[in-house]
């Protein structure tokens, strides 16, 4: 069987799993049983400044009938304590030596308090810090948050006086709500972070109330931009953690975090170099059970493969990941529709006329109509098959253009070197 | 509707004793409850949303369905609605009596896919009960059009009359519907099996067409309180559905035996009279197995009748009731005698039991069915107390051709231009049961609407197309133009 067990930056974890600083981690009871229950670490719900809550706090993005594709939260760091959190922590530590227990931060801006707070988690035995300069809402407003994330020099500076001090691993967690995140993710690393864990919340509205007009979620009719995660996020996240691994000016371990409710969304986060994931939607919707799944599937899936350990597929898919000018133009990609899965809906006709280039169209066979690809205005986009509601029935074929493959960027230089060189890739009549 | 056969049937030897309220209640409650608000949302998000979908090509009236259905999705029920009743004002009544197996959900591509078809009827009824349980609101929809001063006349007060009246008054005519019932609506008011849907639910829709000005004269019949030539000098264009005749004779000794009923007699009775009251013998022979029948039967089966029997001359394959008519009878335990034809009833005074004989099938006769044939001496009696005679029925040849004037097809029903519903008298249009020897009230409201639509084009010289009507029609032709047909 497969070593799921992993080391990031020194930090030993059973398993790739861990809960994300969030409710789910709000008291050492919760995370004991999270555990308890196969999770391989966990991050402390943020310690901070004392705060109060507002209520309601959530808001749920439901695509059709599936629920809670995208969450969002108003809610500020923790409500209980620092004295009882720091307890919890202490007992939960020794409680669970194996597993990887590290402590989210989000202190004032003020280089005394940061160190004190930090000194006061070297003693609690925990595993690791993570810095909070990601939430965008409410403590952004105070100077706190993404309020630092944001800005790389904030970012360096407060990481310098953890990691000055820090007596355990330190990874920074950033803020999606950038321009660039490996600025920010250079600037944490620079400081002598150990890690990075990306992607913090989203700011976003989650809707609008069309009786009362208060945005959501409301809070006494009214409302504010809140934090959204989920599984709408993935591929956002998934961006921007391959940026922060292409990036050889960042170079330190990477947690990835946004909308993994699955193995195979954990696989794809490290094959595009997080070492560690974390989670936090799918526990709120569905509870820690889901970690059983996570970790059989993740086992079966690396003996299938014959990967041994996690070490053997983190970042496999990196360098797949191209600048857009780096990729073959001359490569050439056409639908193909199986008539005999056919059942007739025709969203692939109206959404290759309506929504992309002309070329789905209609015939009489066999009695029914069936959609027909004109191969010679198919650009191979892949709607066509996106669309599609039966399995296999379009797929995307190669088609041998017998041209070797040839990028923008050599394009380019082809061209400065004779101006009439032939360009690659096909003409669009369109 | 029919006579009152109460006279006959008391005298019936043995009736089925009466139930408790709590059972008439429980064997009549809606067979196909409505959906839940949000299992309709569940529903309607499985929908595809297909292009020129199957469904909608497969509704006579051709309801733009993934349209009506997103709409739902959406939380636009009023949209959704007016998506149903434009292009079919009895969007009530099909969607719970239509035989959406046959027609949209049997078309659904999730059939292909070895997956449940969109549940099509349920959601529609979903739809259309939120218009009328909003009525108050929802009745500012639909209004008369600006009145273009011509007039037209509607005989019988049944779906092809409603659906042509409700769209012609909505271009501006005066149309009155001359009914010889007490009550509007026709066999949807009198026909409809009673777990189905309530007569007050059928007249609902009757309401409908009155809101957009259309006039009721009930207790009118065409040919006896109204003259043909006065309605002829007096409308500018008359549509005729008027349905078909009385239930076919068995032809055998002992049909007039107190006991013997025939089914629309037998429904209609069931639909006006407390459950109590309505006759019903402790064992009851139902003749004939198309969908009539299986409402006869399994009511009477509600009723408390111990022992229903349904007699057939020919075999399970030929049987004209749909499968799952079929499939309800059986679950009501109505027992299938096929190959099995009445000879003679049986009775002093009334039913005692009924002569059959046993069948075989020979070669195809005119309807293209193999033609069955008594097998020599295998007659044998079942005894029973009721006979429900439910053979389909007469066409009304002669009244078509003496009384209207009209020509007929060799079926007896009125021959009609098959696109616009127009008979041999140029003034006239037909649709429904009396042109289609009787099918289903969707093809009613589909030949009513193509009338109206035809009349329009005649009196006026416009298409309705251009009038924001007929949506889905114009989409589709547009849409598929080789392909169109009307159903």
């Amino acid at each position: 069987m497969a070593d799921l067990s992993i080391d990031f930056a020194g930090i030993k974890s059973p398993n790739p799993f861990w809960l994300a600083s969030a409710p789910p981690t709000n008291s050492g009871a919760q995370i004991q049983r999270a555990f308890d229950l196969g999770w391989g670490g966990a991050v402390w719900k943020t310690l901070s400044v004392p705060i109060i809550n507002v209520s309601s706090r959530l808001g749920s993005l439901d695509y059709g009938s599936a629920r809670m594709m995208g969450l969002n939260n108003i809610e500020l760091t923790t409500g209980r304590t620092w004295e009882v959190n720091v307890k919890e922590i202490r007992e939960t530590k020794k409680k669970y030596p194996k597993n990887a227990l590290l402590v989210s931060l989000m202190i004032e801006s003020k280089k005394e308090a940061w160190q004190e707070a930090v000194k006061e988690m070297n003693d609690t035995g925990c595993d690791g810090l993570e810095l909070n300069f990601g939430c965008p809402h409410g403590m952004c407003e105070r100077g706190m948050g993404s309020a630092v994330g944001q800005v790389p020099e904030y970012t360096q500076m407060i990481t310098e006086w953890v990691t000055e001090v820090a007596e355990v691993p330190t990874l920074v967690k950033l803020t999606p709500n950038v321009t660039d995140v490996t600025h920010v993710a250079r600037a944490a690393a620079g400081a002598g972070a150990d890690g990075i864990s990306l992607i913090n919340t989203v700011g976003s509205i989650m809707g609008v109330n069309l009786d009362t007009f208060a945005p959501l979620p409301a809070v006494d009719g009214k409302g504010t931009h809140g934090g959204y995660c989920g599984p709408a996020v993935k591929p956002i996240a998934l961006n921007m953690v391959s940026a922060c691994a292409r990036d050889p000016k960042v170079g330190i371990a990477i947690s990835g975090i946004g909308g993994i409710a699955t193995w195979q969304d954990a696989v794809e986060f490290m094959a595009l170099g997080a070492t560690s994931v974390q989670v936090c939607t799918a526990v709120m919707h569905y509870g820690y059970r889901i970690v059983e799944d996570m970790i059989d599937g993740l086992s079966n899936w690396m003996d299938e493969k014959g990967y041994r350990k996690c070490t053997d597929f983190i970042g496999k898919a990196v360098p797949n990941v191209l600048d857009w000018g780096d990729l073959n133009l001359n490569y050439k990609l056409i639908a193909r529709i199986d008539s005999d899965l056919c059942i007739g809906c025709e969203l692939c006709h109206v959404a290759a006329w309506d929504g992309a280039h002309q070329c789905i169209d209609l015939e009489m066979g066999n009695g029914h109509r069936v959609p027909v690809i004109n191969e010679t205005e198919c650009v191979g986009c892949n709607l066509c098959a996106l669309v599609c509601p039966v399995d296999g029935c379009i797929r995307m074929i190669e088609v041998p253009t017998g041209r070797k493959p040839m990028s923008w960027t050599q394009y380019q230089a082809e061209l400065a070197k004779n101006p009439k060189f032939a360009p690659p890739g096909q003409l669009e009549l369109h | 509707m029919a006579a009152n056969s109460g006279d006959k049937l008391s005298m019936i030897k043995n009736l089925a004793r009466k139930l408790s309220d709590v059972e008439y209640d429980k064997n009549f409650a809606d067979i196909n409850p409505p959906f839940a608000s949000h299992n309709s949302k569940l529903e309607a998000n499985r929908c595809l949303f297909c292009f020129d979908a199957p469904c909608t090509r497969a509704c006579p009236t051709h309801i733009d369905i993934p349209a009506f259905i997103k709409k739902i999705a959406s939380g636009n029920m009023r949209g959704s609605a007016r998506d149903i009743l434009n292009a079919n004002i009895l969007g009530m009544s099909c969607g719970r009596v239509c035989p959406v197996d046959s027609l949209c959900e049997g078309a659904c591509v999730f059939n292909d896919r070895d997956t449940e078809p969109i549940q099509i009827g349920r959601l529609q009824r979903f739809s259309i009960d939120w218009f009328y349980q909003n009525w108050a609101e929802t009745k500012k929809m639909f209004k008369p059009g600006k009145s273009n001063g011509k007039k037209v006349a509607c005989i019988g007060g049944g779906p092809a009359s409603l659906s042509c009246a409700f769209y012609l008054a909505q271009l501006g005519y005066a149309v009155t519907i001359y009914d010889k019932n007490d009550k509007p609506g026709g066999l949807n008011t009198y026909g409809i099996a009673r777990y189905k849907m309530s007569a007050d639910e059928a007249l609902k829709e009757v309401k409908l067409a009155e809101l957009v000005g259309v006039k009721f004269k009930q207790n009118c019949e065409i040919g006896k309180d109204i003259k043909v030539e006065n309605l002829t000098r007096d409308s500018d264009a008359i549509f005729l559905g008027i349905g078909l005749g009385q239930t076919e004779d068995l032809g055998i000794p002992g049909e007039d035996l107190p006991g013997v009923v025939d089914a629309i007699t037998f429904i209609d009775e069931l639909k006006h009279k407390k459950l109590r009251d309505v006759t019903v013998g402790r064992r009851v022979a139902v003749i004939g197995a198309g969908n009539t029948s299986v409402d006869a039967a399994t009511q009477a089966k509600r009723l408390g009748a111990e022992m229903v029997m349904v007699l057939y001359r020919r075999s399970e394959a030929e049987m004209p009731a749909y499968n799952y008519e079929y499939e309800i009878a059986k679950k009501d335990g109505c027992v299938y005698y096929f190959l099995t034809a009445p000879k003679r009833i049986i009775g002093k005074g009334g039913v005692e039991g009924i002569e059959c004989v046993r069948m075989k099938l020979g070669p195809p006769d005119r309807s293209g069915r193999p033609a069955p044939e008594p097998i020599p001496g295998s007659e044998f009696v079942l005894e029973c107390d009721m006979v429900i005679k439910s053979l389909g029925q007469k066409k009304q040849r002669e009244f078509i051709q003496k009384v209207l004037g009209l020509k007929t097809d060799n079926r007896g029903c009125i021959a009609v231009d098959d696109v616009t519903l127009q008979t041999s008298n140029p003034k006239f249009y037909a649709g429904g049961d009396c042109v289609n020897g009787g099918r289903e009230v969707v093809n009613a409201v589909a030949h009513g609407k193509r009338a109206a639509w035809a009349i329009h084009k005649k009196l006026t010289g416009r298409d309705v197309d251009l009038e924001g009507l007929w949506k889905n029609e114009s989409i589709r032709r547009v849409a598929n133009k080789a392909e169109f047909q009307y159903a």
